[in-house]
């Protein structure tokens, strides 16, 4: 099996925000959202955030695929930022992810670990468009997500 | 081609011409190098030859009159030749050393395609295609207005040739097709498709970069018009390449790069280009490297292809045997009788990166991503996938340790 050392890169912390990750899915009161992919290895991140008129996190989700690492990265790093104000997320750099991620790594998975960073820091500049209060009915019809509370 | 006697295939006898392949991953395990779909290892011959090159005879050729440049001069003639037999070309002149396949097409798409092709004209590809053999096409319909139409895989693989009649017209001028692909190993029926090209009057290109390492490849016989490959993936040196064009075409084709070796004379008004090969090797062309593909070529020739085949064919099976033995890998492609040796695969919940991470930390070099071959995986529905690809210096006990090594990551990953 491998246990040994150099495998430490899918330690146990790793494997577990893997298999269970933290708000994998939609961030039901996004207010924010931002997706990108590394087209080397096919890996996507999505991210969706509820920033609240404060300026604070208040909910961080995301939604992808790739490996182990990307994704695990990206749960850590949704877990970690919530509460956060845009401000100490926008200070939050690349060191300090793979330092929260805990594990070293070469160069070509460096970008896995970081492809959630970088979705994230442009999440914090990509709002959702506003939905007019005055939408016509055709138009909330045709709306995907959410399904609307006061369906009959 | 080459009659000349060959020796039986033995594999382990083979690996002792591979200084590389007796070196160690990870401090203690054996290399089991699964990746000549990307390139292959050399043997101490072909080292050799770049040694004694360099040290006996190099110079720049068809430039000099001293002794060193008339000895690279014939050494680089005469891997030339090497390369006309080893395909069968009719003529040395219709062999052109690039530095790859991709080169070698982008010459044609340049030189050709920008003189051959516009508006209202077609180039027919597939759906399996190599980047090479995609975005040079792409880069020309940019420039020239000709458009792109693909013969698409089939669920198994195969080309979905059907439709052949309906999307060669009058207007196709080139149909562009692998010879096998780099990623499922299919072998589609070129036999097939060259002939339904020629009733409509379109050219054909042949990407033989998978191809002709393992294969025979004879252009007259198929009757192709361009073909091309590269040195690296056939035990030679990588920066060489192939482009055989028949001698019609690139006689009648302007020059791709300009630049000193491609001219007959040179005013401060302009140019008159060369003759072929001469006008399609501007610049100082990659003369080791050239000789080491001749050696390559050489050392090939001591087998023949019935055993490089059959070999290839039985570590195929094997992998599809044992491989398909693992719960949740799926292999992509068709059946081992159907092309080449070449196996990629999936695994329903472990990512490709993973696989290949894993399987290096027990010395199993293998491909992970898209191969190269974006629209091909789109195709499959998959981002990524894991390659195997087999050469004549691999053994069964690879397959095996290629198999064990799978089991334990998907173990791992507590499928």
């Amino acid at each position: 099996m491998f246990s040994s050392p150099e495998e430490e890169i899918y330690q146990e912390h790793i494997l577990e925000h893997y298999e269970e990750p933290y708000h994998r899915g939609h961030c039901p009161r996004a207010t924010h959202a931002h997706e990108d992919d590394n087209p080397l290895c096919g890996d996507f991140i999505h991210v969706e955030l509820h920033i609240d008129p404060q300026g604070v996190v208040r909910e961080a989700y995301f939604d992808g695929e790739g490996c182990c690492i990307s994704q695990a990265a990206a749960s850590m790093l949704m877990e970690a930022v919530e509460g956060k104000t845009v401000e100490e997320v926008e200070q939050f750099r690349a060191e300090d992810m793979l330092r929260l991620f805990g594990v070293r790594l070469t160069p070509n998975r460096q970008k896995c670990c970081l492809l959630s960073w970088k979705v994230l820091q442009q999440a914090l500049y990509s709002p959702l468009e506003k939905k007019p209060q005055d939408d016509s009915p055709q138009q909330q019809a045709a709306a995907p997500e959410p399904p609307a509370e006061d369906t009959p | 081609m080459s009659t000349a006697e060959t020796v039986p295939l033995d594999p382990q006898q083979v690996r002792q011409d591979f200084p590389i392949l007796h070196r160690t991953v990870h401090e203690q395990y054996p290399l089991v190098y699964l990746d000549n779909a990307a390139t292959t290892q050399r043997p101490r011959q072909v080292i050799q030859s770049i040694v004694q090159t360099s040290e006996q005879h190099y110079a720049n050729v068809h430039r000099g009159i001293h002794t060193l440049s008339e000895q690279s001069t014939d050494l680089y003639e005469s891997a030339r030749q090497k390369v006309q037999r080893f395909i069968n070309a009719a003529r040395p002149e219709e062999i052109i050393f690039t530095r790859g396949t991709t080169e070698s097409i982008n010459l044609v798409a340049r030189s050709w395609g920008d003189a051959n092709t516009g508006p209202g004209d077609e180039i027919l590809l597939t759906e399996m295609e190599h980047h090479a053999n995609l975005v040079p096409w792409h880069q020309l319909a940019a420039r020239t207005g000709v458009k792109l139409r693909f013969i698409p895989l089939r669920e198994d693989g195969q080309l979905d040739l059907d439709r052949l009649e309906d999307l060669l017209t009058d207007r196709t001028r080139l149909v562009a097709v692998s010879a096998m692909s780099n990623v499922l190993g299919t072998v589609p029926p070129l036999e097939r498709i060259v002939q339904a090209a020629r009733s409509t009057g379109a050219l054909v290109l042949v990407d033989a970069a998978q191809w002709v390492p393992h294969r025979p490849t004879d252009v007259q016989a198929w009757d192709v018009d361009f073909l091309a490959f590269s040195g690296h993936k056939m035990l030679g040196p990588s920066g060489v390449g192939v482009l055989y064009g028949r001698r019609e075409l690139l006689g009648q084709m302007p020059p791709f790069l300009g630049g000193g070796g491609m001219i007959r004379r040179v005013t401060l008004e302009g140019f008159e280009p060369a003759d072929i090969p001469a006008r399609f090797e501007a610049g100082t062309p990659p003369i080791v490297a050239a000789i080491g593909l001749g050696e390559a070529i050489d050392y090939l020739s001591r087998f023949s292809w019935e055993d490089i085949h059959a070999h290839e064919l039985r570590l195929t099976r094997l992998a599809h045997e044992l491989l398909g033995e693992i719960p949740g890998l799926r292999i992509l492609g068709p059946e081992p009788e159907h092309k080449g040796g070449i196996v990629s695969f999936v695994f329903e919940r472990i990512h490709a990166h993973d696989v290949a991470y894993l399987l290096d930390r027990r010395g199993v070099a293998v491909r992970a991503g898209h191969h190269c071959a974006m629209p091909l995986h789109k195709r499959f529905g998959v981002g990524a996938s894991t390659r195997a690809s087999f050469y004549l210096y691999n053994t069964e006990e690879e397959v095996h340790r290629l198999a064990e090594a799978l089991d334990q990551v998907r173990q791992f990953f507590r499928q």
